[in-house]
Protein backbone atom coordinates (compact mmCIF):
# COMPACT_ATOMS: atom_id res chain seq x y z
CA UNK A 1 0.00 0.00 0.00
CA UNK A 2 1.57 3.44 -1.45
CA UNK A 3 0.06 6.70 0.46
CA UNK A 4 1.29 9.49 -1.11
CA UNK A 5 1.12 12.74 1.18
CA UNK A 6 3.61 14.66 0.04
CA UNK A 7 2.56 18.75 0.04
CA UNK A 8 0.61 18.20 3.43
CA UNK A 9 1.78 19.29 6.81
CA UNK A 10 2.42 17.55 9.14
CA UNK A 11 0.38 15.79 10.84
CA UNK A 12 -1.29 14.59 7.44
CA UNK A 13 1.39 12.14 6.45
CA UNK A 14 0.81 10.63 10.31
CA UNK A 15 -2.77 10.40 10.14
CA UNK A 16 -2.70 8.64 6.30
CA UNK A 17 -0.18 6.01 8.16
CA UNK A 18 -2.51 5.80 10.92
CA UNK A 19 -5.88 5.62 8.18
CA UNK A 20 -3.10 3.09 6.34
CA UNK A 21 -2.59 0.65 9.17
CA UNK A 22 -6.20 0.09 9.99
CA UNK A 23 -6.67 -1.03 6.63
CA UNK A 24 -4.30 -3.15 5.82
CA UNK A 25 -3.54 -6.99 7.04
CA UNK A 26 -1.11 -8.06 9.76
CA UNK A 27 2.12 -8.57 7.74
CA UNK A 28 1.00 -5.82 5.07
CA UNK A 29 3.90 -3.21 3.88
CA UNK A 30 2.28 0.30 4.21
CA UNK A 31 4.57 3.15 2.26
CA UNK A 32 4.05 6.72 3.32
CA UNK A 33 5.55 9.35 1.40
CA UNK A 34 5.91 12.65 2.64
CA UNK A 35 7.58 15.95 2.18
CA UNK A 36 7.24 17.55 5.42
CA UNK A 37 10.44 17.64 7.46
CA UNK A 38 8.29 16.65 10.75
CA UNK A 39 7.30 13.23 9.82
CA UNK A 40 10.52 12.13 9.86
CA UNK A 41 10.54 11.96 14.07
CA UNK A 42 6.61 11.51 14.37
CA UNK A 43 6.46 8.60 12.13
CA UNK A 44 8.57 6.56 13.48
CA UNK A 45 8.04 7.55 17.15
CA UNK A 46 4.49 6.60 16.23
CA UNK A 47 5.66 3.24 14.67
CA UNK A 48 7.26 2.37 17.85
CA UNK A 49 4.51 3.31 20.04
CA UNK A 50 1.85 1.73 18.45
CA UNK A 51 3.89 -1.64 18.49
CA UNK A 52 5.03 -1.76 14.46
CA UNK A 53 8.09 -2.52 12.57
CA UNK A 54 10.22 0.79 10.78
CA UNK A 55 11.45 -0.98 8.00
CA UNK A 56 13.61 1.72 6.56
CA UNK A 57 13.62 5.23 5.84
CA UNK A 58 14.43 6.42 2.05
CA UNK A 59 15.54 9.77 0.59
CA UNK A 60 14.16 10.87 -2.31
CA UNK A 61 14.24 14.24 -4.17
CA UNK A 62 12.36 16.77 -2.03
CA UNK A 63 10.33 14.03 -0.29
CA UNK A 64 10.80 10.71 1.99
CA UNK A 65 9.53 7.51 1.48
CA UNK A 66 8.82 5.63 5.14
CA UNK A 67 7.80 2.21 4.89
CA UNK A 68 6.27 0.67 7.64
CA UNK A 69 5.19 -3.35 8.34
CA UNK A 70 2.11 -3.91 10.27
CA UNK A 71 2.79 -6.58 13.14
CA UNK A 72 0.35 -7.28 15.04
CA UNK B 1 -26.40 26.06 -23.15
CA UNK B 2 -24.44 24.40 -20.76
CA UNK B 3 -25.51 22.42 -17.86
CA UNK B 4 -23.57 22.61 -14.43
CA UNK B 5 -24.80 20.66 -11.55
CA UNK B 6 -24.05 20.88 -7.92
CA UNK B 7 -24.44 18.36 -4.97
CA UNK B 8 -24.63 19.48 -1.91
CA UNK B 9 -25.72 22.70 -0.69
CA UNK B 10 -23.40 23.32 1.90
CA UNK B 11 -21.35 25.95 2.50
CA UNK B 12 -19.07 24.98 -0.80
CA UNK B 13 -21.93 24.27 -2.68
CA UNK B 14 -24.50 26.66 -1.65
CA UNK B 15 -21.41 29.71 -2.68
CA UNK B 16 -20.45 27.92 -6.49
CA UNK B 17 -23.86 27.80 -7.05
CA UNK B 18 -24.45 31.58 -6.01
CA UNK B 19 -21.50 32.30 -7.33
CA UNK B 20 -22.10 30.93 -11.01
CA UNK B 21 -25.63 32.13 -11.68
CA UNK B 22 -24.09 35.54 -10.75
CA UNK B 23 -21.70 35.34 -13.21
CA UNK B 24 -22.72 33.30 -15.92
CA UNK B 25 -25.73 34.85 -18.13
CA UNK B 26 -28.89 32.68 -18.33
CA UNK B 27 -28.47 31.52 -21.71
CA UNK B 28 -25.03 30.72 -21.12
CA UNK B 29 -25.29 27.37 -18.48
CA UNK B 30 -28.28 26.13 -16.28
CA UNK B 31 -27.76 25.49 -12.85
CA UNK B 32 -28.61 22.77 -10.60
CA UNK B 33 -28.53 22.22 -7.19
CA UNK B 34 -29.37 19.05 -5.36
CA UNK B 35 -29.77 18.98 -1.92
CA UNK B 36 -31.06 15.62 0.21
CA UNK B 37 -32.60 17.39 2.61
CA UNK B 38 -33.10 21.55 1.43
CA UNK B 39 -31.81 22.60 4.66
CA UNK B 40 -28.45 24.62 5.38
CA UNK B 41 -26.61 23.64 8.51
CA UNK B 42 -24.05 26.17 10.35
CA UNK B 43 -22.05 23.16 11.92
CA UNK B 44 -20.04 25.22 13.87
CA UNK B 45 -22.31 26.32 15.83
CA UNK B 46 -23.13 22.68 16.91
CA UNK B 47 -20.52 22.97 19.60
CA UNK B 48 -22.41 26.07 21.31
CA UNK B 49 -25.77 23.96 21.49
CA UNK B 50 -23.99 21.44 23.62
CA UNK B 51 -23.14 23.77 26.05
CA UNK B 52 -26.41 25.51 26.06
CA UNK B 53 -25.30 29.00 24.34
CA UNK B 54 -27.44 28.83 21.55
CA UNK B 55 -31.07 27.57 19.48
CA UNK B 56 -30.55 24.94 17.26
CA UNK B 57 -33.22 26.46 15.92
CA UNK B 58 -30.61 29.21 14.77
CA UNK B 59 -28.09 27.23 13.36
CA UNK B 60 -30.62 25.98 10.11
CA UNK B 61 -32.28 27.58 6.97
CA UNK B 62 -34.27 27.23 4.38
CA UNK B 63 -31.53 26.10 1.25
CA UNK B 64 -33.88 27.76 -1.34
CA UNK B 65 -33.74 30.75 0.61
CA UNK B 66 -29.91 31.42 0.41
CA UNK B 67 -30.11 30.44 -3.43
CA UNK B 68 -30.47 32.61 -6.17
CA UNK B 69 -33.26 32.89 -7.91
CA UNK B 70 -31.58 31.02 -11.18
CA UNK B 71 -30.70 28.73 -9.56
CA UNK B 72 -32.85 25.46 -9.90
CA UNK B 73 -32.61 23.42 -6.35
CA UNK B 74 -33.91 19.67 -6.29
CA UNK B 75 -34.44 18.19 -3.07
CA UNK B 76 -33.47 14.95 -3.27
CA UNK B 77 -30.52 12.30 -3.19
CA UNK B 78 -27.79 11.98 -5.71
CA UNK B 79 -27.47 7.89 -5.94
CA UNK B 80 -25.36 7.45 -8.65
CA UNK B 81 -22.71 9.53 -10.73
CA UNK B 82 -21.88 8.06 -14.15
CA UNK B 83 -19.20 10.27 -15.20
CA UNK B 84 -18.76 7.90 -18.72
CA UNK B 85 -22.44 9.42 -19.59
CA UNK B 86 -21.73 12.93 -17.63
CA UNK B 87 -24.82 11.64 -15.26
CA UNK B 88 -26.19 11.96 -11.95
CA UNK B 89 -29.04 9.50 -11.31
CA UNK B 90 -31.66 11.00 -7.88
CA UNK B 91 -33.04 8.42 -5.43
CA UNK B 92 -36.78 9.81 -6.85
CA UNK B 93 -36.43 12.39 -9.66
CA UNK B 94 -35.33 12.33 -13.02
CA UNK B 95 -31.64 11.74 -14.43
CA UNK B 96 -29.72 15.03 -14.72
CA UNK B 97 -27.14 15.79 -17.09
CA UNK B 98 -24.39 17.59 -16.86
CA UNK B 99 -21.09 19.65 -18.42
CA UNK B 100 -19.79 20.36 -15.31
CA UNK B 101 -20.51 18.49 -12.09
CA UNK B 102 -19.42 19.85 -8.32
CA UNK B 103 -19.31 17.38 -6.12
CA UNK B 104 -19.76 19.13 -2.84
CA UNK B 105 -21.33 16.86 -0.73
CA UNK B 106 -19.54 17.04 2.64
CA UNK B 107 -17.80 14.67 5.10
CA UNK B 108 -20.87 11.38 6.28
CA UNK B 109 -20.62 10.81 10.29
CA UNK B 110 -20.23 6.92 10.45
CA UNK B 111 -21.23 5.65 14.11
CA UNK B 112 -21.72 2.20 12.95
CA UNK B 113 -18.37 1.41 11.83
CA UNK B 114 -16.95 1.80 15.32
CA UNK B 115 -18.58 -0.83 17.56
CA UNK B 116 -20.04 0.01 20.49
CA UNK B 117 -20.07 3.88 20.05
CA UNK B 118 -23.30 4.37 19.84
CA UNK B 119 -23.90 2.98 23.29
CA UNK B 120 -21.18 4.30 24.94
CA UNK B 121 -20.14 7.99 23.09
CA UNK B 122 -21.57 11.74 23.46
CA UNK B 123 -20.74 13.84 20.32
CA UNK B 124 -21.75 16.97 19.01
CA UNK B 125 -21.32 16.80 15.38
CA UNK B 126 -25.16 16.80 14.64
CA UNK B 127 -27.86 18.55 15.94
CA UNK B 128 -29.11 15.64 17.49
CA UNK B 129 -25.94 14.75 18.80
CA UNK B 130 -25.53 18.51 20.58
CA UNK B 131 -28.79 17.99 22.09
CA UNK B 132 -28.25 14.82 23.31
CA UNK B 133 -24.81 15.96 24.86
CA UNK B 134 -26.07 18.97 26.34
CA UNK B 135 -28.76 16.55 28.63
CA UNK B 136 -25.87 14.80 29.44
CA UNK B 137 -23.56 17.80 30.58
CA UNK B 138 -26.67 19.08 32.71
CA UNK B 139 -27.22 15.53 34.53
CA UNK B 140 -23.29 15.29 35.26
CA UNK B 141 -22.06 16.13 38.59
CA UNK B 142 -18.19 14.70 38.56
CA UNK B 143 -16.42 12.11 37.09
CA UNK B 144 -13.82 11.53 34.33
CA UNK B 145 -14.62 13.10 30.97
CA UNK B 146 -12.62 11.43 27.89
CA UNK B 147 -12.78 14.02 25.23
CA UNK B 148 -11.41 12.09 21.64
CA UNK B 149 -11.68 11.10 18.28
CA UNK B 150 -12.96 7.87 17.17
CA UNK B 151 -10.55 8.23 13.54
CA UNK B 152 -8.45 10.58 11.28
CA UNK B 153 -9.70 12.46 9.26
CA UNK B 154 -12.39 14.43 10.62
CA UNK B 155 -14.21 17.55 10.42
CA UNK B 156 -13.10 20.55 12.55
CA UNK B 157 -9.22 19.37 13.57
CA UNK B 158 -9.35 21.97 16.45
CA UNK B 159 -13.18 21.10 17.63
CA UNK B 160 -12.33 18.28 20.37
CA UNK B 161 -9.34 20.31 21.76
CA UNK B 162 -11.71 23.13 21.89
CA UNK B 163 -14.49 21.38 23.46
CA UNK B 164 -12.21 20.20 26.20
CA UNK B 165 -11.76 23.91 27.19
CA UNK B 166 -15.16 24.30 26.57
CA UNK B 167 -15.81 21.87 29.33
CA UNK B 168 -13.40 23.33 31.52
CA UNK B 169 -15.07 26.72 31.27
CA UNK B 170 -18.99 24.57 31.51
CA UNK B 171 -18.25 23.16 34.98
CA UNK B 172 -16.15 25.69 36.40
CA UNK B 173 -19.07 28.07 35.83
CA UNK B 174 -21.20 25.45 37.32
CA UNK B 175 -19.11 25.30 40.38
CA UNK B 176 -18.46 22.02 40.10
CA UNK B 177 -15.14 21.86 38.42
CA UNK B 178 -13.36 20.09 40.74
CA UNK B 179 -14.98 17.36 40.60
CA UNK B 180 -14.62 16.83 36.80
CA UNK B 181 -11.38 14.89 35.28
CA UNK B 182 -10.56 16.05 31.93
CA UNK B 183 -8.35 13.89 29.62
CA UNK B 184 -8.12 14.41 26.24
CA UNK B 185 -6.94 11.83 24.30
CA UNK B 186 -5.00 13.39 20.92
CA UNK B 187 -4.72 10.97 17.77
CA UNK B 188 -1.48 12.67 16.93
CA UNK B 189 2.02 13.75 18.20
CA UNK B 190 0.89 16.69 19.79
CA UNK B 191 -2.68 17.46 21.46
CA UNK B 192 -3.02 20.00 18.21
CA UNK B 193 -2.67 19.34 14.81
CA UNK B 194 -0.97 22.21 13.66
CA UNK B 195 2.26 22.37 14.89
CA UNK B 196 2.77 26.12 15.51
CA UNK B 197 -0.57 26.06 17.67
CA UNK B 198 0.11 23.84 20.00
CA UNK B 199 2.29 25.24 22.52
CA UNK B 200 -0.71 27.70 22.58
CA UNK B 201 -3.14 24.71 23.48
CA UNK B 202 -0.76 23.32 25.72
CA UNK B 203 -0.28 25.76 27.95
CA UNK B 204 -3.99 26.83 27.93
CA UNK B 205 -4.20 22.79 28.91
CA UNK B 206 -2.03 23.28 31.70
CA UNK B 207 -3.01 26.72 33.13
CA UNK B 208 -7.05 25.01 33.11
CA UNK B 209 -6.03 21.11 34.59
CA UNK B 210 -7.22 19.76 31.58
CA UNK B 211 -4.94 16.29 31.45
CA UNK B 212 -3.60 14.99 27.83
CA UNK B 213 -1.94 12.13 26.45
CA UNK B 214 -0.72 11.71 22.90
CA UNK B 215 -0.52 8.98 20.05
CA UNK B 216 -3.90 7.35 21.13
CA UNK B 217 -6.15 6.06 17.99
CA UNK B 218 -8.99 4.74 19.49
CA UNK B 219 -9.13 0.38 19.02
CA UNK B 220 -12.03 -0.59 20.77
CA UNK B 221 -14.82 0.95 23.63
CA UNK B 222 -15.95 -1.21 26.14
CA UNK B 223 -19.03 0.53 27.33
CA UNK B 224 -20.07 -2.28 29.94
CA UNK B 225 -16.83 -1.64 31.70
CA UNK B 226 -16.84 2.12 30.41
CA UNK B 227 -13.48 1.82 29.07
CA UNK B 228 -11.96 3.04 25.57
CA UNK B 229 -8.42 1.41 24.57
CA UNK B 230 -6.21 2.27 21.90
CA UNK B 231 -3.95 0.60 18.83
CA UNK B 232 -1.02 1.72 20.72
CA UNK B 233 -1.91 -0.53 23.44
CA UNK B 234 -3.67 2.02 26.50
CA UNK B 235 -6.72 1.65 28.37
CA UNK B 236 -8.58 4.50 30.24
CA UNK B 237 -11.58 4.14 32.38
CA UNK B 238 -14.49 6.89 31.47
CA UNK B 239 -17.46 8.50 33.05
CA UNK B 240 -17.94 10.23 30.14
CA UNK B 241 -16.94 9.84 26.82
CA UNK B 242 -17.08 12.65 24.54
CA UNK B 243 -16.17 11.47 20.97
CA UNK B 244 -15.75 12.33 17.66
CA UNK B 245 -18.00 9.68 15.51
CA UNK B 246 -15.79 8.08 12.22
CA UNK B 247 -16.11 9.72 9.46
CA UNK B 248 -16.37 8.54 5.56
CA UNK B 249 -16.69 10.17 2.25
CA UNK B 250 -19.99 10.71 0.52
CA UNK B 251 -21.87 7.34 0.14
CA UNK B 252 -23.00 8.22 -3.59
CA UNK B 253 -19.50 8.94 -4.28
CA UNK B 254 -18.48 5.49 -2.94
CA UNK B 255 -21.36 3.52 -4.30
CA UNK B 256 -20.13 5.09 -7.60
CA UNK B 257 -16.40 3.91 -7.56
CA UNK B 258 -15.01 7.26 -7.56
CA UNK B 259 -13.73 7.15 -4.04
CA UNK B 260 -10.56 5.93 -2.12
CA UNK B 261 -10.83 3.65 0.44
CA UNK B 262 -12.22 6.12 2.99
CA UNK B 263 -14.55 7.58 0.34
CA UNK B 264 -13.00 10.44 -0.14
CA UNK B 265 -13.09 12.15 -4.07
CA UNK B 266 -9.85 12.03 -5.29
CA UNK B 267 -9.29 15.23 -6.51
CA UNK B 268 -6.22 17.76 -7.43
CA UNK B 269 -5.45 19.82 -4.57
CA UNK B 270 -4.82 23.13 -6.70
CA UNK B 271 -7.71 23.10 -9.85
CA UNK B 272 -10.14 20.91 -7.50
CA UNK B 273 -10.67 18.79 -10.37
CA UNK B 274 -11.07 15.44 -9.72
CA UNK B 275 -8.11 13.22 -10.53
CA UNK B 276 -9.93 10.40 -12.55
CA UNK B 277 -12.37 13.04 -14.40
CA UNK B 278 -11.52 17.00 -15.56
CA UNK B 279 -15.08 17.87 -16.42
CA UNK B 280 -15.81 16.87 -12.12
CA UNK B 281 -14.73 19.54 -9.48
CA UNK B 282 -14.69 18.10 -5.95
CA UNK B 283 -15.25 20.55 -3.24
CA UNK B 284 -14.90 20.42 0.46
CA UNK B 285 -14.97 17.82 3.13
CA UNK B 286 -15.91 14.90 0.75
CA UNK B 287 -12.51 15.11 -0.91
CA UNK B 288 -8.95 13.98 -0.10
CA UNK B 289 -7.05 17.10 -0.49
CA UNK B 290 -4.92 17.65 2.66
CA UNK B 291 -6.47 20.76 3.85
CA UNK B 292 -8.55 20.93 7.37
CA UNK B 293 -11.67 19.41 6.50
CA UNK B 294 -13.59 23.15 7.27
CA UNK B 295 -15.97 25.30 6.28
CA UNK B 296 -13.60 28.24 5.67
CA UNK B 297 -11.93 25.41 2.96
CA UNK B 298 -14.53 25.06 1.43
CA UNK B 299 -15.59 28.38 1.52
CA UNK B 300 -12.11 29.53 0.05
CA UNK B 301 -12.26 26.40 -3.05
CA UNK B 302 -15.34 27.40 -4.41
CA UNK B 303 -14.25 30.45 -5.17
CA UNK B 304 -11.71 28.42 -7.66
CA UNK B 305 -14.17 26.08 -8.75
CA UNK B 306 -16.46 28.73 -9.46
CA UNK B 307 -13.84 30.50 -11.55
CA UNK B 308 -12.91 27.54 -13.40
CA UNK B 309 -16.43 26.40 -14.34
CA UNK B 310 -17.32 29.98 -15.41
CA UNK B 311 -13.83 29.40 -17.91
CA UNK B 312 -14.89 26.16 -19.07
CA UNK B 313 -18.56 27.12 -19.78
CA UNK B 314 -17.02 30.05 -22.10
CA UNK B 315 -14.29 27.73 -23.78
CA UNK B 316 -11.60 29.96 -21.52
CA UNK B 317 -8.41 28.63 -20.31
CA UNK B 318 -9.04 27.90 -16.30
CA UNK B 319 -6.34 29.29 -14.58
CA UNK B 320 -7.85 29.58 -10.73
CA UNK B 321 -5.78 27.57 -8.50
CA UNK B 322 -6.70 26.96 -4.99
CA UNK B 323 -3.63 27.92 -2.54
CA UNK B 324 -4.98 25.88 0.79
CA UNK B 325 -6.38 28.36 2.59
CA UNK B 326 -7.86 28.00 5.85
CA UNK B 327 -8.60 29.84 8.31
CA UNK B 328 -9.65 28.52 11.68
CA UNK B 329 -11.39 29.92 14.81
CA UNK B 330 -11.39 28.61 18.14
CA UNK B 331 -13.12 29.66 21.31
CA UNK B 332 -11.07 28.43 24.42
CA UNK B 333 -13.32 29.59 27.08
CA UNK B 334 -13.50 32.68 29.65
CA UNK B 335 -14.52 35.01 26.41
CA UNK B 336 -11.29 33.90 25.04
CA UNK B 337 -10.00 32.42 21.69
CA UNK B 338 -7.75 33.28 18.56
CA UNK B 339 -7.57 33.11 15.09
CA UNK B 340 -5.28 31.47 12.16
CA UNK B 341 -5.09 31.84 8.46
CA UNK B 342 -2.42 29.20 6.92
CA UNK B 343 -1.85 27.42 3.11
CA UNK B 344 0.11 25.34 1.74
CA UNK B 345 3.37 27.31 1.71
CA UNK B 346 2.70 28.94 5.14
CA UNK B 347 2.09 27.40 8.37
CA UNK B 348 -0.54 28.99 10.54
CA UNK B 349 1.61 31.61 12.87
CA UNK B 350 1.38 31.31 16.74
CA UNK B 351 -1.93 33.51 17.64
CA UNK B 352 -2.26 35.62 20.96
CA UNK B 353 -5.16 34.09 22.96
CA UNK B 354 -7.41 36.89 23.65
CA UNK B 355 -10.88 38.73 23.98
CA UNK B 356 -10.46 39.90 20.44
CA UNK B 357 -10.19 36.28 18.69
CA UNK B 358 -13.45 35.53 20.70
CA UNK B 359 -15.18 38.04 19.09
CA UNK B 360 -14.18 37.21 15.86
CA UNK B 361 -15.59 33.69 16.31
CA UNK B 362 -18.82 35.24 17.49
CA UNK B 363 -19.17 37.55 14.49
CA UNK B 364 -18.50 35.47 11.85
CA UNK B 365 -21.13 33.32 14.05
CA UNK B 366 -23.60 35.96 13.87
CA UNK B 367 -22.58 37.41 10.33
CA UNK B 368 -22.26 34.00 8.56
CA UNK B 369 -25.58 33.89 6.96
CA UNK B 370 -25.71 37.45 5.50
CA UNK B 371 -22.26 37.39 4.16
CA UNK B 372 -20.97 33.37 3.46
CA UNK B 373 -23.76 32.10 1.15
CA UNK B 374 -23.91 34.18 -1.11
CA UNK B 375 -20.23 34.56 -1.87
CA UNK B 376 -20.30 38.38 -0.71
CA UNK B 377 -16.78 37.71 0.99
Amino acid sequence: MVLDARGSFCPGPLMELIRGIRQAKVGELIEVWSSDSGSRSDIPFWVQKAGHQMVGIYEEAGYARFLIKKVK
Amino acid sequence: MKKVVVLGGGVGGTIVANLLAKRLRPDEAEITLVDSSGKHVYQPGFIYVAFGKTNPKKLVRDERRLLRKRVKLIIDEAVKIDPLNHKVHLAKGPVLDYDRLVIALGARLVPDELPGYKEAAQHFYSIEGAQKLRGALENFNGGKIIVTVASVPYKCPPAPSEAACQLDYYFTKKGIRDKVEIHYLSPLSRVFPLEPVNPVVEKIFVKHNIKSTIFFNVESIDPAKKMVSSIEGETFPYDMLLMIPPHRGAKVVEDSGLGDRGGWLPTDKYTLRTKANSDIFGLGDCTDIPVSKSGAAAHFEAKVVADSVVADVRGEQATAKYDGRVTCYCDAGYHKGFSMTFDYEHPPVPPPLSLRGWIGKQMINFGYWMLVPSGRV
